[in-house]
């Protein structure tokens, strides 16, 4: 590309400048104007400008931080809305990593990974509603739960998930690829019917009204129940999710996963233990999901099935696709920008439609609200990176999945192809 | 139990219909995965666009004024004929866009793709409805009204009557065609080996270009049986059915013609009669809500006990 020759063309200098240029302006820029859109999109293409630059690691992470705990926030403050976005962003990111443990590192498809977010909504909306009341006896225990159990259920909702992805797992995960995805599937569509259908003969669920109001978490008397709260919770647990991901990756665990991924007959006779790996791979997973389901519903103040559709699942998958199979900073960016262009942009182009409509310059029926065709844009992207980049924008070090790559032409270099021996 | 007797024959005449319908659309599945392996994902939408081309063909001939003049049977038939060809014209230029490209690509890529078609048309098709027309519900004019009573509790419809006949017949037309002509033993040669068919001199891209259209083809006029049935349709009502049209062609051994046809029965008997059993079994706690679970359940049991299904043949992995 033109833009690519030209910088491969600059002096050194100019482009560090450069670079460090891109990366800081924005902020500057979204903290003179907290209602600008644009320089919301900007300060979020900063976080990749520096993903991108050629630094040394130290002072990558400090001015990350900076942007990340001080910038945002202050920002945050004066314009929640943004705040708002960028913790439903950060909700992403964490689920597109735990699903990229499931479909990147270890190879495996699935295709129903938000029933165990679902799950974990439930699992706390439930006890931190009075809804629990109904089928457990007040002398046991009073509901709704205060907001400290937050945290104690953040544990266990990932435990539980985790659980119910053991028992999904066991059965199903001697299938074909293929198999495994319809399956699972089928298994986000059961968990979604018996959330929807479970408010009689015992009401738990409350059916498709849902729950709400659920409590807040609370921290040492203090009720976090303010967007900037939340916004902090996600933060550290994306970074965890960050940091437990690679970790992952590098392991032994990991590289069992690559083995398998990569030629599941051949791992096997190299003494990898397939079952076992596959559902370890299949439950951190979902334990991931669980957590994260936890902090919606705490979030979110309200769960009802009909934010756990196959759509949502798809939309994870599309993020961790786009971004780059097996590669976590690939699952992070997708992420990211899928969530932008749900929430974001196409918002802000759908208004900006209706403006020009209200102005009779364009006359669009309001059934073609660009906003509502979500599914469209994420079909256009999965087929359009199946066909052209089926690495992901971001490619993983390691190399793809063995289902993932062509047989001809080889996408990657013999260089970075290289066995993995250590 | 007695309860139950009373509503059985009517539930297993619903299941039949239903079946019918499911069995139609699990040819699609499983013609595709018979050639290609691939779990033809998007071939939901084919149906829900068939479903869409035969009822807009049935408006046009209600608002033109042709509909009340001309027999049932004959529009039914312009319908079925109208959703036939673009559906699978559909089915040829998904497979042309979509997965032609990613042919020697590992086997869940294409399964992707597949998802990101379905996806994508079923927005497509609610833009231009919307566009069109203005709203993405379509309701289809009714052909058939007579009810035929055939006891005191078991009424069939006539429109019912049609759909199972139409079903019958599409089916044993595709069972012919494959067993019979020069074309269904080029589909068959390729579905056994692609590469060992291409040396005998078999176009392997126009055999799998056929396949496409005649699953296609035979999904759409499903769907416009569906429209003429149920008659409420909308750009995702392809979706749940799809999934149990492909339960059912799992069922049934996946990648064999008359596999598909016995699970699609199956499935539709089961499902019919499961969902108006549940609620008296537990006395009206659980009700028919439930029917879509019964599909999964039952694709969820028969892969892991007899993931050959039915008629089909076990398949070992090689090396």
């Amino acid at each position: 590309m033109w833009i690519t020759e030209q910088w491969q063309k600059t002096s050194r200098p100019i482009q560090m400048a450069l670079g460090w240029f891109l990366a800081i302006a924005p902020s500057l820029l979204f903290y003179l104007m907290p209602q600008s859109n644009w320089a919301f999109l900007l300060f979020m293409a900063s976080l990749f400008v520096l993903y991108k630059l050629q630094a040394p690691p130290l002072a990558k992470g400090v001015l990350a931080a900076v942007l990340l705990f001080a910038v945002m926030p202050v920002v945050g403050i004066q314009n929640t809305y943004y705040l708002d976005v960028i913790t439903q962003v950060g909700i992403y990111v964490s689920l597109a990593i735990g699903l990229n443990i499931v479909v990147g590192f270890a190879g495996l498809l699935n295709f129903g990974y938000v029933a165990f977010y679902a799950f974990g909504a439930y699992f706390y909306a439930i006890f931190a509603t009075s809804q629990a009341g109904n089928f457990i006896p007040a002398a046991i225990a009073q509901f709704p739960l205060s907001g400290n159990w937050f945290w104690l259920f953040l544990l266990f909702g990932a435990a539980l998930a985790g659980l119910l992805g053991l028992l999904l797992g066991f059965p199903v995960l001697r299938l074909r690829g293929d198999y495994l995805a319809v399956v699972t599937l089928g298994f986000a569509e059961i968990i979604r019917i018996l959330f929807n259908n479970m408010d009689k003969p015992i009401n738990i669920t409350n059916g498709p009204k849902g729950l709400t109001p659920i409590q807040p978490p609370e921290l040492f008397g203090i009720v976090l129940n303010a967007p900037i709260h939340f916004y902090f919770i996600v933060l550290v647990v994306v970074i965890l999710t960050i940091i437990i991901a690679k970790r992952l990756d590098a392991s032994r665990i990991g590289r069992a996963w690559a083995a398998i991924r990569e030629d599941e007959l051949a791992a096997c006779a190299m003494g990898v233990p397939v079952v076992r790996m596959k559902l370890l791979a299949f439950v951190i997973g979902a334990s991931f999901a669980g957590a994260m389901g936890v902090i919606f519903a705490a979030k979110q103040t309200f769960v009802d099935p009909s934010s756990f559709g196959f759509m949502e699942s798809i939309g994870i998958l599309c993020m961790v696709i786009l971004g780059g199979m097996g590669s976590v900073s690939g699952a992070i960016m997708g992420a990211v920008a899928v969530v932008m262009l749900q929430l974001n942009i196409l918002k802000e182009f759908s208004e900006y439609l209706g403006q020009l409509s209200a102005q009779g310059i364009l006359n669009i029926p309001s059934q073609v609200d660009p906003a509502k065709y979500e599914k469209m844009i994420f079909g256009l992207i999965l087929i359009l990176t199946c066909i052209y980049r089926p690495q992901g924008i971001l490619p993983a070090k390691r190399s793809l999945p063995a289902w993932f790559k062509r047989k001809q032409p080889n996408v990657i270099s013999p260089k970075e192809d290289r066995p993995d021996v250590t | 139990m007695e309860q139950f007797l009373q509503i059985l024959p009517q539930s297993l005449l619903d299941g039949l219909i239903l079946g019918m319908v499911y069995a139609v659309v699990a040819l699609g599945y499983t013609m595709v995965y018979g050639v290609l392996e691939l779990i033809n994902f998007a071939h939901s939408e084919i149906f829900m666009v068939g479903a869409f081309a035969g009822t807009e063909t049935l408006l046009f001939l209600q608002s033109a004024g042709y509909l009340a003049s001309m027999p049932a049977p004959v529009a039914l038939l312009m319908a079925l004929f109208i959703a036939m060809i673009i559906s699978g014209s559909l089915g040829v230029f998904m497979e042309r866009i979509a997965y032609r490209p990613l042919r020697e690509a590992p086997r869940l890529v294409p399964l992707i793709s597949a998802i990101g078609v379905s996806f994508f048309l079923q927005d497509a098709v609610r833009l231009i409805e919307g566009l069109w027309k203005n709203a993405f519900y379509l309701t289809a004019p009714s052909l058939f009204t007579a009810t035929i009573a055939i006891s005191a509790n078991l009424r069939l419809p006539v429109k019912s009557l049609v759909v199972i006949v139409s079903a019958v017949v599409m089916m044993l037309a595709l069972h012919l065609f494959v067993t019979r002509s020069k074309w269904g033993k080029a589909i068959r040669a390729v579905a056994q080996d692609r590469d060992t068919s291409a040396l005998m001199s078999i176009n392997v891209n126009q055999v799998i270009g056929l396949t496409f259209f005649l699953g296609a083809g035979l999904g759409g006029c499903a769907g416009t049986l569906f429209a003429t049935q149920y008659s409420l349709i909308n750009p995702y009502v392809g979706f749940i059915l799809g999934i149990k049209a492909f339960t059912a062609a799992v069922l049934g051994g996946i990648g064999s013609i008359p596999g598909a046809m016995v699970g699609g029965i199956l499935l539709g008997v089961l499902e019919a009669v499961g969902a108006a059993s549940i609620g008296i079994a537990t006395n009206g706690a659980m009700g028919a809500e439930y029917k879509d679970v019964f599909a999964f359940v039952i694709l969820i049991l028969v892969l892991i006990l007899k993931p050959s299904g039915l008629l089909g043949e076990e398949v070992r992995e090689k090396v």
